[in-house]
Order: structure tokens, then C-alpha cells, then sequence
């Protein structure tokens, strides 16, 4: 194979993005933005030249971005200490996905540097010779367009010699977008849901218990046995919050019927609640004003329900939010007790600040203390590999305790290669909010290296199961590996653990949790 | 914003021809997208959309498919109650196809 080294003729500031159908998302609506109180409000659409901008844009703009220059160290940090080495570029799975050279990490930061330069430094007067260019509209579009094809995996971060977080770069990015009316309504439409009903997909407190009952139903066909979880009842220990997908979408749902076995099993003493029932925070994508404003009410709910602690299910950027930013968003939460479990005795210290333990420590600490009667042969139809959740993974660094359990409860375990799991994991694709269906291209593509990686286990070992342990995985990496692998199914690791746990008074089991005959 | 147009009105659709407003279905509209889906609505396609009205009427949010395919099952029995059915009326998903004919929003989030 011949490799053109040639530079392209033009430089890339001389090359205007081109918005390409099925590389983006609609644009936010009018209502979903006006239920937040956020500006610019209006019906516009992506394809149509007139975006519907205030006419003080630029200025709004650069006011946006001087005043997080203030508020944010990070962001002049990051603006002012790359060197372009160019560390990230082959790191960034859209970037090997779309072989787009703006989705460099490197670049897509210097989509917005450029406008730094020119505005907020002496150097900058030079303009191009010091890599400072105007803030014009079709600079604009071109922020829009690739920010929005960041998935804020942070696997770039990684690799960074500086420990530039690309990924704070691409949340500023879209702060400043968010100044303007600028979102995508696969991000603004979960934010307004979440913000009034409480959950990204919308569903009110009677659909969200007719669909736990649906599932109950269908625990008592696999096992025999009635299950009957509380809602919104004080005075419980735990307040347990899990992602709403995993309660009204597949395979999610799997998983919220293994949550909610483990949790019968041991006796515990929980709630869930309608109005958090959302651990996902899509306003993470928006803003950390609108992901304050969401993480918030988990506390609100907790101090209202009078728990000790709360427990979260498997949720992604959730874990994020959490571990990195809710200290400083709603922290800490005094009102609560340091988790403790009450089955194991086991205090959970680092969740002292939070106050929130990931069912995955929660339910390992359980089969260390021998808590759990489990057979593992139930899984023995399933051949399992693990893909590490971005953001558990390098988000809130926990890489063994998933691992731990599916080890435990499963018979045959295969890693994918080593460059491709744990902190150096590869996005689903679809990640920060970009699994909307007229994105598709864009999600086969930036999904692709994860793809592959599932594809060398599934040549070589036989693997039939994807575990991983966040909502939007188990909605991206389906349709993701029918694309690129095929026969590979997608679950939760609570609902593997769930196939295995051995119930007191259950009835012998002939199939797992989805009706499949057990070997 | 995108519009559908019938019967010398105009009414809002998303980008992918979701009725915006649920108020604005009728009967006749319905039968008029699923002509623009390559679907001809037969008793059979009816029973599948009045099941997705109702219960959107109930929980404000089209069901999961393995709902409507168990409340169908128990409605018209096990023959009409399957992927493989709802699929020969509906070949680009039941999910996508009937619930955009039966005028319901497309859900958001995790899914």
C-alpha cells in the first residue's frame, strides 16, 4: 500500500466544514430549550443557512469566553499549553472512525484556540502567523459541527504529555454554543424531560410503574417469584437511581430486572423515586449550570425521602458527574450518612463526600463477604467480554470491580486487547449525547475501533456477549456491532450476575433472564 | 420547520416526519402518512396503531416493543403477539413506522 505524504494544498483554516447528512444531529427545538430558560429559543434547523442567530452573536460569544477564562483555570490552561505534538490524534476513536483531520483532538481544541488567540492574546494580533483567525459565522458552524462529534470519551487525555483534557474543551465548547440557542435536540429534549418529569425519556411516575411491573412480570415467569419494590417511600435506607433507559428500553431492561432480583435477595431496605428517576445527566452536555441544576435534584429527593445513602445503578457519564464535578456542583451532601453496606458491614470510603455507591463496588463487596449463592453454569451459553464505559472507566477510574463479578458469575471471560480496555477503552460511539437515529453514519464510524476489538474476540474466542456497564452503551453497541460484527448481543453486568444469583424459594431455572434456553 | 401538508392545512413535523403535535392527528392524516411510508392501513395495521393511541393516551410515551407485542398477544393472541408479525405490517420497525402513522413523538435519551 502506497501512502500519499503529501500536506493538502490548503491549509485547514482555508477549509470551511461541510455539514454532511448523517454526521450531525437536529437541532435543539424551540420548547425543549425554553423549559430550561435557556436563550435563543426558536424553531431553526441545521440544513437551512439562517441558523436564527441574536444579531449581538459574536459579541455573546466572546463575552461567554472571556468570563469562563475567569471562572475556569483549566480552560486558559488548556488554550494556552499545547504544543501540537500531535500525541492524541491516532488516539481519538472519531478521529480513526471518520479519518476527518477537525476531529483530531488537537485540532477540534484548535477549532476554538484559533478564536482565543486572536481575541485574548498579544500574539493574536498577528492573526494567522500566530494561529489566530477571526470568530466569523461559518467559524461558528464549524464549532457547532465538530463539537457536537465529540463523544468526551477523554481517551485523548490519556495520552497527552501535557494531561490537556480534550474533553473539557469540547463541554466549554458547547457551553458557548449553548449561549446562542446552538444545542441538538437529542441533548436538549432528555434535559427538559429530566428537568420536569425527571428522566431524560419523559415517562410520568404511573408508566414508570406500569413498566417495573411489566418487568416483575417477567422475573416471576424466569423465577417464580413476586418481587415488590417501593417508590418514593420515606424513610428508607437507600435511595437507589438508575438510568431510565434501563427501565423502558432493551436490553437496559434486562438489567433493571437483575438490579432489582440482587436487590430483593438481599432484603434491602430501598426506594426508588419517579422524580429521580434519571441517574443520567444530559445537562453534562449542555452546560455545568444545567448539569448542576440536574444533579441537584438527586440530593433534593434524598433529603426529602429522609435516606441514608444512595445507591446508583449502571449509569455512565452519571459516575462522572458524581466523582468529579458533584462536590463542587451540590457538595457535599452532610445531610447523608457515609454508605455503609448494611449486608456486609463494609463502609464505603470513598464514596464519603458523594454519598452515592455504583452497584458494581456495592454488589462486588457482596460476592467478596460470600453474601451471594452463585451459579455461574447458568451463564455457560454466553461466551463474555467486557467494554469498559468511558466514563466509569477513565471518568472514575474504576476498572475491577465490574470485571470481579462477571469472573464470578460467569464461566467464560475473554478481554479484549489490551490497548482497547480499561483507562484506554474505546467509546461506543455514541457517547455525550450523540445517539440520535439521523446520526448514524457518524456513530458506525467513531464506534468502529470499539467494533473491532469485539470482532478479534468474537473471531478468536467465540464471544457472543458485550457486559459493560452504562445506559448509552447498551442503546449505542447493538445496533453498533450488528453493523460491524453481527451475533454479538449487549448486557448489563447486573443482569449476567442476575442469570447466576440462586433465589431463595425460586423454581429451577430453565432459562436466563431473556428466554434463552440454558445450556 | 418541516411541515406535512393535508387537506389544505399545514402542520408541523419534525425532520423525519413525526407529527409535532399529538392534538393534530386524525384518521385521515394517518392513513395519508402511511402512504408516505409505503404502508396501505388495513384492520390488521389499525389494531397496531389504535394499541399505540391508547396507550400513549395513558402513559405519554410510545411503548416498548416487547410490551406491545405481549398486550397484542393477549388482545388478538399469540399469532398477532410477535416481532415477525408486526414487522410484515410494518417493514421498517413497528417502533418507528406505526408509532410515526399513530402520530406519537420519537422518544430521547438512553435508547
Amino acid at each position: 500500500m502506497e501512502i500519499d505524504y503529501k500536506l493538502p494544498k490548503k491549509g485547514w483554516m482555508d477549509v470551511p466544514a461541510e455539514l454532511k447528512k448523517g454526521f450531525f444531529c437536529y437541532g435543539a427545538k424551540e420548547k425543549s430549550l425554553m423549559a430550561v430558560d435557556f436563550p435563543n429559543a426558536r424553531q431553526w434547523s441545521v440544513i437551512e443557512k439562517d441558523w436564527k442567530l441574536p444579531e449581538n452573536w459574536k459579541q455573546i460569544i466572546l463575552d461567554g469566553m472571556a468570563d469562563r477564562l475567569k471562572r475556569y483555570r483549566s480552560f486558559r490552561l488548556f488554550m494556552d499549553i499545547c504544543v501540537r505534538c500531535g500525541a492524541c490524534a491516532d488516539k481519538c476513536p472519531v478521529y480513526l472512525g471518520t479519518g476527518d483531520a477537525k476531529n483530531m483532538p488537537v485540532l477540534r481544541a484548535e477549532l476554538l484556540r484559533s478564536v482565543y488567540r486572536r481575541y485574548f492574546t498579544k500574539a493574536g494580533k498577528l492573526g494567522r502567523l500566530a494561529g489566530a483567525r477571526e470568530l466569523t459565522l461559518e467559524v461558528l458552524k464549524e464549532w457547532w459541527y465538530y463539537f457536537y462529534q465529540c463523544s468526551e470519551c477523554r481517551r485523548c487525555s490519556l495520552f497527552c504529555p501535557y494531561g490537556i483534557d480534550t474533553a473539557e474543551i469540547t463541554i466549554i465548547g458547547r457551553e458557548l454554543l449553548n449561549l446562542l440557542g446552538l444545542n441538538i435536540e437529542w441533548i436538549a429534549g432528555p434535559v427538559a424531560n429530566c428537568y420536569r418529569k425527571g428522566n431524560h425519556l419523559g415517562l410520568e411516575p404511573h408508566t414508570i410503574k406500569n413498566s417495573i411491573n411489566f418487568l416483575l412480570d417477567e422475573i416471576e415467569g424466569v423465577t417464580g417469584i413476586k418481587i415488590e419494590p417501593s417508590f418514593n417511600r420515606k424513610g428508607s435506607e437507600i435511595l437507589f437511581v438508575i438510568p431510565s433507559g434501563d427501565m423502558f428500553a432493551d436490553p437496559g431492561t434486562y438489567t433493571c430486572m437483575g438490579y432489582m432480583m440482587l436487590l430483593h435477595e438481599l432484603g434491602l431496605d430501598y426506594t426508588f423515586s419517579t422524580y429521580v428517576s434519571e441517574g443520567g445527566n444530559f445537562g453534562f452536555f449542555t452546560s455545568q449550570e444545567m448539569a448542576k441544576r440536574l444533579n441537584y435534584k438527586i440530593y433534593a429527593e434524598a433529603k426529602r425521602l429522609g435516606v441514608k445513602w444512595i445507591l446508583g445503578g449502571e449509569c455512565g457519564h452519571m459516575w462522572r458527574v458524581i466523582s468529579q464535578y458533584m462536590d463542587t456542583y451540590n457538595g457535599p451532601a452532610d445531610f447523608l450518612e457515609t454508605p455503609r453496606s448494611p449486608i456486609t458491614g463494609t463502609e464505603f470510603q470513598n464514596a464519603k463526600s458523594g454519598k452515592m455507591v455504583h452497584i458494581s463496588e456495592f454488589t462486588a463487596d457482596l460476592i467478596k463477604s460470600g453474601m451471594l449463592n452463585l451459579d455461574p453454569k447458568r451463564n455457560d451459553h454466553l461466551k463474555v467480554t467486557f467494554h469498559d464505559s468511558c466514563n466509569v472507566a477513565r471518568g472514575m477510574g474504576m476498572f475491577e470491580e465490574p470485571r470481579y463479578i462477571i469472573k464470578a458469575v460467569c464461566n467464560n471471560f475473554y478481554e479484549m486487547p489490551e490497548n482497547t480496555i480499561k483507562e484506554k477503552t474505546l467509546c461506543c460511539g455514541s457517547g455525550a449525547g450523540l445517539n440520535a437515529s439521523e446520526n448514524t453514519e457518524f456513530r458506525m464510524r467513531a464506534g468502529f475501533p470499539r467494533a473491532n476489538a469485539v470482532k478479534y474476540v468474537r473471531e478468536k474466542h467465540g464471544v457472543n456477549m458485550v457486559g459493560c456497564i452504562c445506559a448509552i452503551d447498551r442503546a449505542a453497541l447493538p445496533p453498533l456491532l450488528d453493523h460491524w460484527v453481527g451475533d454479538v448481543g449487549v448486557c448489563g453486568v447486573t443482569e449476567l450476575l442476575a442469570n447466576a444469583l440462586i433465589m431463595k424459594g425460586e423454581k429451577e431455572r430453565t432459562t436466563d433472564l431473556r428466554g434463552q434456553e440454558l445450556k | 420547520m418541516p411541515n406535512f401538508e393535508f387537506g389544505g392545512k399545514s402542520y408541523d413535523v419534525d425532520e423525519e416526519g413525526y407529527l409535532q403535535n399529538p392534538e393534530d392527528w386524525n384518521k385521515e392524516m394517518a392513513e395519508e402518512i402511511a402512504k408516505t411510508e409505503g404502508v396501505e392501513m388495513t384492520e390488521k395495521h389499525w389494531e397496531v396503531v389504535n394499541f399505540l393511541k391508547d396507550y400513549y393516551k395513558e402513559y405519554q410515551i410510545a411503548p416498548m416493543i416487547k410490551i406491545l407485542i405481549k398486550e397484542m398477544a393477549k388482545m388478538f393472541g399469540p399469532e398477532k403477539g410477535n416481532n415477525k408479525y408486526l414487522y410484515e405490517l410494518y417493514p421498517s420497525g413497528p417502533a418507528k413506522q406505526a408509532c410515526k402513522i399513530a402520530g406519537l413523538p420519537k422518544p430521547t435519551g438512553c435508547v
